[in-house]
């Protein structure tokens, strides 16, 4: 983290801190890292207890509830802070989509990181880096505009067809109230390889 | 000095000796030269101002070329598309990758001198993982990165001198084109008319990156041709200019294509949308618009006009004209007159299957559209496709045969559904207007796809007539290379294969398979006596999203293996 971004958190809350220590943690435990590493400016800020708001949002967000997920159509959103209000949209890794599920089509595992019928993944293609931002209805696959390739929103992101080396990864979301809120870490780094 | 010091002095010069060798023998890139390049050079991404892609060397001919071989063959690294020409200057080639890399090597052997990578932001998105080469000047190498940066590096050493920011990548802006040097700038163009930037074409001092000009091919409002988009339309209006413009040194004027308005709809940006799917000659000193055509006007077809025209002096109708050539991604091969002060419609010639225009004014060159071809309003087929007659891949011309050479893509048509009622611009963000997974599906085979689809055509520009056809069964991304040896080469094809013909019969005369398939622009240079033709063989971007759509429309899966290699030909011994 950089002097930026600490200036940044300066106001935020302990708990805030704390929440984002365990991420760091969960995060670099789940891509097999022994040790934490620091984020830069353009790496993912995604903290358990996070909001979701609709990624054009400029200003006070809103956070999204599961009817705000419509069916066969990509949401994409940003993650904030609830105490703060600040959206973390200061890198595209941070973007995350969302996409209304068939629960009978989801099995036990897939149903535990949905909420409300809503799943949620990383939209950062894992081929080129472009936004996930399409719903193949028929298929019910995800689809990268860039260069085709598709996901399977209902085997944990795994790559369905094209140039996509790896899975698009998922992250758990659950319901607080009304509003879809972050459950855990992505279940690996967002992006495209270096 | 001791017999010891000399024997390290010795073995020290001897260790130095290939790279000191090789880095003294740099010559710099002058004016004159570029005007001018000598044969066994190609300085420039088509070889001369005019971008002709013509090679004088005759070694290699119609006669021989059937005992080319390969001379040597170095791996990039990388995957995609690999489509720069290899451009050489005294015995240094330098080609760009995917990943906005630059590679020197040593033009003979294929020996790495040095390797400069850009470092790129972890969160870029690349639409177009490519780069479509360098440019050279004085000591200097120039290249544009997918971060939206020129970087100038030395020509010995691969060390950068200075990068200047082009545009903001956040915003959609992003950078593939081979820069132009012409008179102490740098000039280079932009790509994102898919995530609503508005273009321009940009110079930059060559000594010190500073930016000399900006040019903006969409007009605002208050501007001439602002009139042609409403309200604030123009913000957002597409026009990029990714490949590289010609040159003419007697009126200085630079001649760039530009892309299609955006978004696709047409619904929001009635008027012609000026300078979007045009030609616009700009003054190289001052960056001011001295003449343009707009081939086709408020394009509804992502027909991206971005191919600069090739400046040729021929007859036409008996009547000597210095023109400007440009076959069009619209399907239609169009012969313009260029002066110090205006562009003229000659004459255009359909070169594959259209089915949109119904007519071309004869005086004005302005055509006009069946109306049931302009998608929008619910599904709307049409010919060509999105990529058109033929994309970004550059035509030749040969002042040896008279002739004009297309690599074609004929026989595709496209399908689009309704246009999105709720588009709304983002940052960065695709604007484009149809439902992606419609776009990505939209290739529809024509009545004569069973018959070809790729093709290579040569046409006589003075009498309007094709003189020769060589089809593929498989589409065509292959850039052509013509030579003085009464060659044509080209690849393009999904059975991997590097191509020469006879550039006046057509006749096949010489294939070989390579790793990948060929996008790469095709270049001929000598070094020690001997004719070299050099090419990238690397599949990827546009030619695999089209063979996708294409598999989708047949029910067929082709396979064409991704990775980069520079092949270098000769004759056998």
């Amino acid at each position: 983290m950089d002097d930026k971004h600490r200036g940044c958190q300066a106001t935020s809350q302990a708990s805030v801190e704390n929440r984002r220590r365990v991420f760091r943690l969960v995060a670099g435990i789940a891509a097999g890292m022994t040790t934490r590493i620091a984020l830069a400016d353009d790496e993912a800020q995604i903290l358990v207890g996070d909001r979701l708001v609709l990624h054009t949002t400029e200003g006070a967000p809103v956070a999204l509830r599961p009817a705000d997920v419509r069916p066969n159509k990509v949401v994409l959103a940003f993650p904030f802070d609830p105490a703060t209000r600040k959206i973390r949209n200061e890198s595209r890794l941070s973007k995350i989509l969302l996409v209304r599920g068939d629960e009978a089509k989801m099995d036990e595992e897939t149903k535990k990181r949905a909420a409300g019928g809503v799943l949620a993944f990383s939209s950062v293609c894992t081929h080129a880096g472009c936004d996930v931002n399409a719903w193949m209805a028929k298929t019910s696959k995800l689809l990268c505009y860039c260069h085709s390739s598709q996901f399977d929103p209902y085997d944990s992101g795994k790559v369905a067809d094209g140039p996509a080396p790896r899975p698009l990864p998922w992250l758990a979301i659950k319901l607080e109230g009304e509003e879809l809120v972050v459950a855990g870490p992505l279940s690996a780094p967002p992006g495209a390889p270096a | 000095m001791s017999t010891n010091r000399n024997f390290k002095y010795l073995l020290g010069a001897l260790l130095l000796a290939p790279m000191t060798t090789m880095a003294a023998d740099y010559a710099p890139v002058t004016d004159a030269r570029l005007k001018n390049p000598e044969p066994g050079n190609w300085l420039m991404y088509r070889g001369n101002y005019a971008g002709w892609g013509y090679s004088p060397l005759k070694q290699v001919t119609s006669s021989n070329a059937k005992d080319l071989a390969v001379a040597w063959s170095f791996t990039t690294g990388l995957q995609e598309g690999h489509q720069s020409p290899p451009i050489v200057n005294n015995g240094y080639m330098f080609v760009t990758t995917p990943g906005s890399q630059v590679i020197a090597l040593n033009a003979k052997t294929g020996e790495e001198i040095w390797r400069f990578k850009k470092e790129l932001p972890k969160e870029l998105l690349q639409l177009h993982p490519t780069n479509r080469g360098v440019a050279l000047y004085g000591d200097k190498v120039y290249y544009t990165t997918l971060d939206t940066f020129l970087v100038a590096l030395d020509a010995k050493t691969g060390k950068k001198v200075w990068e200047s920011k082009i545009a903001e990548w956040k915003n959609g802006y992003y950078t593939t084109v081979a820069p132009l040097a012409v008179k102490g700038k740098i000039i280079v163009g932009i790509s994102g008319g898919e995530m609503g930037i508005k273009g321009f074409v940009k110079a930059f001092d060559a000594q010190s990156g500073n930016e000399a000009w900006a040019f903006s091919t969409v007009a605002s409002p208050g501007e001439p041709g602002g009139d042609t988009w409403p309200a604030d339309t123009s913000k957002n209006g597409g026009g990029g200019t990714w490949v590289t413009g010609t040159y003419d040194p007697e009126t200085n004027l630079t001649f760039w294509g530009t892309g299609n308005p955006g978004p696709w709809p047409i619904d929001g940006r009635t008027g012609d949308n000026l300078y979007t799917t045009s030609v616009v000659a700009i003054d190289v000193d001052s960056g001011k618009l001295k003449g343009h055509h707009q081939y086709h006007w408020r394009d509804a077809w992502d027909w991206d006009e971005v191919s600069a025209p090739l400046l040729i002096d021929t007859e036409i109708g008996g009547k000597k004209v210095k023109t400007a050539v440009h076959a069009g991604r619209n399907g239609y091969l169009w012969v313009l007159e260029r002066t110090k002060d205006k562009m003229n419609f000659l004459t255009a010639h359909k070169y594959v299957e259209q089915d949109v225009f119904t007519a071309i004014d004869p005086k004005t060159g302005r055509p006009t559209y069946d109306p049931a071809k302009i998608p929008g309003k619910g599904p709307t087929t049409f010919c060509p496709s999105l990529w058109g007659g033929k994309d970004w891949i550059p035509e030749a011309y040969n002042p040896d045969t008279g002739l004009f050479y297309i690599p074609a893509t004929n026989n595709l048509c496209a399908e689009l559904p309704a246009a999105e009622e709720d588009l709304s611009y983002t940052p960065g963000g695709l604007f484009i207007g149809y439902p992606i997974p419609d776009v990505l599906g939209s290739l529809r085979v024509g009545k004569n796809a069973s018959r070809n689809i790729g093709e290579v055509q040569a046409w006589n520009l003075k009498t309007g007539k094709q003189v020769w056809n060589h089809a593929y069964k498989s589409i065509n991304w292959g850039p052509l290379l013509t030579t003085g040896g009464n060659l044509v080469f080209g690849g393009g094809t999904t059975d991997r294969m590097f191509r020469a013909f006879n550039a006046t019969t057509g006749a096949v005369l010489w294939e070989h398979p390579t790793p990948s398939g060929v996008t790469g622009i095709p270049t001929s240079y000598e070094v020690d006596g001997v004719q070299y033709v050099a090419v990238q063989s690397g599949w990827g971007v546009d030619a695999q999203r089209m063979q996708g759509g294409l598999d989708a429309a047949t029910n067929t899966k082709t396979n064409v293996p991704q990775g980069g290699t520079v092949m270098v030909f000769k004759l056998k011994k």
